[in-house]
């Protein structure tokens, strides 16, 4: 509906407004700068500037502390500078200069603020109370440059000097994201990520081209001392850009041509899918090497959970935060039926013998959580579910139960799985186990919800009181969800004892079960691949990135938050999900390209062809 | 094959009702037989008991001014803020600080008075701040989302807020220097009450009754019971319901406030976790007493403090089991079980906002 | 014999009396119309005979079987379904899921069969799918085809009302109790629904009771209507007998002055 935008002049009198102007407001912009002064201020009291300057990603300039400093201008900088939305029918804001400005005042009034902390710890000792305003901080903000003593005042004039002018260069910068046209922009962007990705999973990529016998390839990119090299950068930079560039058209429909082939060829195709993922899977382990595979039990097991409680949440919409417990009755199954070292017990059965009884026990204490809140509200159960969790570690805790659970020292020498006569006790062949349950349970995930049970689930967590008004049976529907919930809880608790081959009580806490939330959340619930996504990062990141390991919560709990504003159905949501939270404006979309209604009595034989 | 219609089974009728009424008949039993057992085994003697429950209600009290912001932000926007126990212990924490500062200047103890109030509005200034906050930044966009969302945010925020405080202060537990005037105690009927109880008690009641009558008596209060039953209609009758939100959290927030520094002069330690399972069991409060009611906030506050300090050596000491008191939390959250159980709307039923059917 | 009866219904909630006395019945094969002021108590009635409610004096029996106490799922089970005066369908399900929930209550496919995916489970599967779109298919072109896949949240308020009344007829009723079918419906529509409910009952022998405002579709469908007020019976025969009742004027446009108005 656009016209070319022509450049406005002044309106003649009496007429409507003139086009708009690039609308971008300084004051505002220095508002946003203000904020990411307080952002700046708060990552670095925090400690993660001077703690991330270790970490170089690009050799020898750029630290992942410097990395995170000047994200924050660059941020702000971006949204300061953004042109406002255009609804259809409005001519596009136009872009320009002004929002390069607008995104250095930002960035300029963010590096002002920056001043304070730095004066504030080169002057006077808080550490008894903000324990990361230290010289070390202060060195970093400041680039080591050497101070300047006025009057027993501490000034690093020339280090805050740059400090400024980086942050204003920063925003600039995150302006200019703004002006690009969005092909470009979103190359650049990917461009960008990619450099930072593999510049901090440099290990994950060492280990890549390692495995595949391409050693030298290591060297070309990586600077010994660890980042990327300069080369490294701009290969990969390049590449990335160039390809997203390229293919910046839609990805063709693998599933709309899946749909047209025809049973025979399906299926064909099917085993050739499984066969593939069998020889990729095989794999693996045996091109990341012992250190990932590590790594990618603990996400298996944690996906094992995810998947689980995606039945749970996802599914039948019950708010269970005490997860962890099913988990614990797991692992606690297993470690006292087939360890040698379990005090009361000791039938010493295998892994594979336990197994029944392990997810026995957890189907009875599905029923048990289950049955207390089923007429409960969404609220009353999530924090009875959370006091459940919390009465399961306290119970295995206990000296009450320490005949049984071992208390404290809980149970130890736990054996590993055997298959045959080859026992599995490295990661790589831990992982194998954990990946055939974890393709299991994706298939059980499937099963279920195309099925009477998954549209009952369906129905409980839309309409409760009308979905037991069409006949449906809440009490069985939500125990069944509870039972197969804490089924596979209970399989990856078993996992997770014989591989790690002893027991403790605080291993059981509940963050355990937020973590699991976090992970669905993230990722996206009620969709399979997005909570394979979410394990990925929530669990194998901070594993990856050792760095990040004492930031971990901060880090989760601020992505919670962000998610849940910018975008709650996760990183890869079911469509139905997206489609749940964003019901008005969908529906208004619908309204607009619906096909009129069809008149009874002028029935056609079949409707119009429609676009959905 | 699909069916036709057929006659229906009670089935699941009997097997939740009965379920149900086998633990009603469990937990009656179990208590009575282990407070008969305890009491007289003559273990403890009356005062031991009594004192028991002067220590709960003294930590009941804390409780309850806690979950009065948790009961009034859940009957106003109708969600669980998580995030509150972190408002409380951003209070406490802070409050720490003053108080130590306060000490290194000698005014702690040469005039308490002066002192706790100083440390009272910074404590209540802190929480204040970070509940406004989490509004502002974590909780007003999503006042229209369904509830999940939101709750799932203040778990977010909760954790933030944690590792924050852990990130710019340090792991360490702070200690808030000693009071000498609330040593020692008075005696009454026998009974030992410490001056620090009766602080605690004394300033508790002063606050849940200058809230009562904020609620039920001021033109403010009348437009947050407006906002809570009616969010659209109390704007459609002029009430201004961003204000009445934030006043909602302002006012949890001082509450939550006041409640860390009575902590912090009574209980003395606070570090970074210390708000988390004070949050689960103010929140547990809350419910217990019917979510959404300011009396049924202190009422479940005073309860479950008084199931925590008195359940375990009354009843599962009684019942034979070692160690009860490890297992106070566990006292705590089964109370919670029970009561929604035998009142699924709590002690008091729920007030600020009904829930529609 | 009659397939719904109510004796001495009587239903307080706190000291309001919603309902006092009621006896009422409906034989198979009957359209019987539930008329009244608002307030009358006519969708607590509902409520009590359809679970909702407990009730607190009188009895409910259905194909002779006691419905005092029973769950709303059982309800719908022994083969009474509702619909209700606010549409709430599961606005994510496609229009085709909506259905296919109400025949939870007749297929038995558990958990096992469904990770097994075994045949019976895929032929069930296959039924429910199949009845669902038939049973779509009554109402001629305007829930069928693309409708089938499309969540239920786009529809219009029209074809909203017919899936609820799809919705309960996919639970395979001998009766239905229809609360305001027409509500917000423009008059082409209406008299489309009214065409409808005859059907119901002439092809698929399904008894209708329901709650109607609009006299023209009581008068167009019904075979007797019954007429309450503050929760009693107070008329009941045919559309001519009741609606020159006068109490039944009363309760609508309440007492004629007893001086005419000028």
């Amino acid at each position: 509906m656009a016209q070319t935008t022509k450049t406005p002049t002044a309106a003649p009198p009496g007429d409507l407004p003139p086009t708009r102007r690039n609308f971008v407001d300084l004051v505002k912009a220095a508002q946003w700068g203000l904020v990411g002064g307080a952002t700046a201020t708060f990552v670095s009291a925090v400690g993660m500037v001077p703690d991330f300057d270790g970490v170089m990603l690009v050799d020898p300039i750029l630290t992942l502390g410097y990395l995170v400093l000047f994200l924050v201008p660059f941020g702000f900088g971006y949204v300061a500078a953004r042109p406002p939305m255009t609804l259809q029918g409005q001519e596009p804001a136009r872009v320009g200069p002004r929002n390069v400005l607008a995104g250095a005042v930002a960035g300029l009034v963010t590096g002002l603020v920056l001043i304070i902390p730095v004066l504030v710890a080169a002057n006077f000792n808080l550490r008894s109370v903000f324990v990361n305003l230290s010289p070390a901080m202060v060195e970093t903000l400041t680039f080591g440059q050497p101070v300047a003593d006025s009057e027993g005042l501490v000034i690093p004039a020339v280090g805050l000097a740059l400090l400024i002018a980086g942050c204003l260069v920063a925003g600039a910068l995150g302006g200019a994201v703004n002006v690009v046209s969005t092909r470009w922009r979103q190359a650049i962007l990917a461009g960008l990520l990619w450099v930072l990705t593999v510049g901090l999973l440099e290990d994950l990529v060492m280990q890549f081209f390692r495995g595949i016998n391409l050693d030298a390839l290591v060297g070309v990119f990586f600077a010994p001392g660890g980042g990327l090299k300069p080369l490294g950068t701009i290969i990969v930079f390049v590449l990335v850009f160039s390809l997203r560039l390229l293919f910046a058209r839609r990805p063709p429909r693998i599933k709309a041509r899946y749909q047209a082939l025809d049973q025979a060829e399906r299926r064909r195709w099917v085993i050739i899918g499984i066969a593939i993922s069998a020889v990729i899977v095989y794999l693996i382990p045996v091109v990341l090497g012992g250190f990932m595979s590590e790594i990618l039990d603990l996400v298996g097991i944690y996906l094992l959970m995810a998947l689980g409680l995606n039945i749970v949440i996802g599914f039948a919409g019950l708010l269970d935060l005490g997860y962890v417990a099913f988990f614990a009755v797991g692992a606690y199954m297993t470690a006292v039926l087939t360890s040698s070292g379990s005090p009361a017990l000791s039938p010493e059965l295998t892994f594979w013998a336990a197994l029944p009884f392990v997810v026995l026990a957890a189907a009875v204490s599905g029923l048990l959580v289950g049955t207390p809140v089923l007429r409960m509200r969404g609220d009353y159960l999530a924090i009875v579910t959370l006091g459940f969790g919390e009465i399961a570690r306290i119970l295995f805790l206990s000296d009450w139960l320490n005949p049984v659970f071992g208390g404290a020292q809980g149970i130890t020498q736990i054996p590993s799985p055997s298959i045959g006569s080859l026992e599995l006790n490295t990661p790589p062949q831990f992982f194998y186990p954990i990946i055939v349950l974890v393709f299991v349970a994706a298939y059980i995930t499937w099963a279920l919800a195309n099925s009477r049970i998954g549209r009952a689930w369906n129905a409980i967590r839309e309409d409760e009181p009308i979905a037991e008004a069409l006949g449906v049976n809440i009490v069985t529907a939500k125990l069944s969800a509870f039972v197969v919930g804490a089924a596979l809880a209970s399989f990856a608790g078993a996992l997770f004892a014989s591989k790690v081959g002893a027991v403790f009580p605080n291993s059981f806490s509940i963050v355990v079960s937020i973590v699991v939330l976090v992970i669905i959340i993230v990722g996206g619930m009620g969709n399979i691949a997005g909570v394979a996504v979410g394990a990925l990062v929530i669990v194998g990141l901070p594993q990856l990135l050792r760095e990040f390991d004492e930031y971990r919560f901060l880090l989760y709990g601020a992505l919670l938050i962000f998610m849940m504003l910018a975008k709650p159905e996760g990183i890869l949501p079911s469509r139905r999900r997206v489609a749940e939270l964003h019901q008005e404006e969908m529906g208004q979309d619908a309204w607009l390209t619906a096909e009129p209604e069809v008149e009874l009595d002028q029935a056609r034989a079949t409707p119009a062809t429609a676009k959905d | 094959m699909v069916a036709e219609q057929g006659t229906p089974k009670r089935l699941h009728f009997d097997f939740v009702g009965a379920v149900l009424w086998l633990v009603r008949i469990l937990a009656i039993l179990a208590v009575v037989i282990g407070a008969f057992v305890s009491l007289t085994s003559g273990r403890l003697s009356a005062a031991a008991w009594l004192n028991f429950v002067v220590i709960g209600i003294g930590q009941g009290a804390i409780y309850a001014l806690i979950a009065l912001g948790y009961t009034m932000v859940y009957g106003v926007l109708g969600f669980i803020n998580f995030a509150h126990g972190e408002v409380f212990m951003s209070g406490a924490m802070v409050g720490a600080f003053a108080a130590n500062s306060l000490a290194q200047a000698g005014m702690w103890n040469s005039s308490p008075i002066l002192s706790i109030l100083i440390v009272l509005l910074i404590a209540m200034a802190t929480s204040t701040l970070v509940a406004l906050l989490l509004e502002r930044v974590a909780y007003r966009r999503l006042r229209n989302a369904p509830r999940l969302i939101p709750l799932i945010t203040s778990i977010g925020a909760s954790f933030f807020i944690q590792y924050a405080f852990l990130g710019l202060f340090g792991a360490q537990t702070r200690t808030y220097p000693a009071l000498s005037i609330l040593d020692g105690f008075i005696t009454v009927a026998g009974l030992n009450i410490r001056y620090a109880d009766i602080m605690v008690i004394g300033a508790a009641v002063v606050m849940m009754v200058g809230l009562y009558t904020f609620v039920e008596r001021t033109k403010a209060g009348r437009a947050l019971r407006a906002v809570a039953e009616d969010k659209e209609i109390a704007a459609l009758m002029g009430v201004n319901v961003n204000r009445t939100i934030v006043l909602t959290f302002a006012v949890g927030g001082a509450m939550a406030g006041a409640a860390a520094l009575l902590f912090g002069v009574v209980f003395r330690t606070v570090f970074f976790f210390s708000g988390f399972l004070f949050g689960i069991k103010a929140f547990t409060a809350a419910v217990l007493g019917g979510i959404g009611n300011i009396v049924g906030a202190m009422l479940g506050g005073l309860t479950l403090g008084i199931f925590e300090s008195v359940g375990p050596s009354l009843v599962l000491t009684g019942l034979g089991i070692p160690s009860a008191h490890q297992l106070k939390d566990v006292v705590a959250f089964l109370a919670l079980v029970l009561v929604l159980i035998f009142k699924p709307t709590g002690l008091l039923g729920e007030r600020l906002s009904e829930e529609r059917a | 014999m009659a397939l719904l009866e109510i004796k001495q219904l009587r239903k307080t909630f706190g000291g309001l009396t919603a309902i006092e006395g009621l006896d009422l019945s409906v034989n198979q094969g009957e359209i019987v119309s539930i008329i009244g002021p608002n307030g009358a108590g006519k969708t607590t009635l509902f409520n009590l005979i359809s679970g909702l409610f407990p009730v607190d004096e009188g009895e409910m029996l259905f194909g002779g079987q006691s419905l005092n106490g029973l769950f709303p799922n059982q309800v719908t089970e022994l083969g009474l379904a509702r619909t209700f005066q606010n549409v709430r369908l599961f606005p994510n399900m496609t229009v085709r899921e909506n259905v296919m929930v109400a025949q939870h209550c007749r297929t038995k496919s558990g958990i096992f069969r469904s990770i097994l995916r075994t045949r019976s489970f895929r032929q069930e599967e296959a039924e429910i799918k199949a009845k669902a779109e038939e049973v779509l298919g009554f109402f001629g072109t305007r829930l069928v085809g693309y409708r089938f896949d499309q969540p239920a949240f786009v529809l219009s308020y029209a074809n909203r009302r017919r899936l609820e009344i799809a919705r309960a007829m996919g639970t395979n009723p001998t009766m239905i109790l229809l609360d305001e079918p027409t509500a917000g419906m423009n008059p082409r529509e209406t008299v489309e629904l009214t065409g409808l409910i005859g059907k119901l009952r002439d092809d698929h022998g399904i008894t209708i009771c329901m709650i109607e405002h609009d006299m023209q579709v009581v008068r167009g469908v019904s075979d007797r209507v019954i007429c309450l007020d503050y929760g009693r019976k107070i008329a009941e025969g045919s559309y001519q007998e009741v609606a020159t009742n006068d109490q039944v004027i009363e309760a609508y446009l309440g007492r004629k002055a007893t001086d005419a108005a000028s």
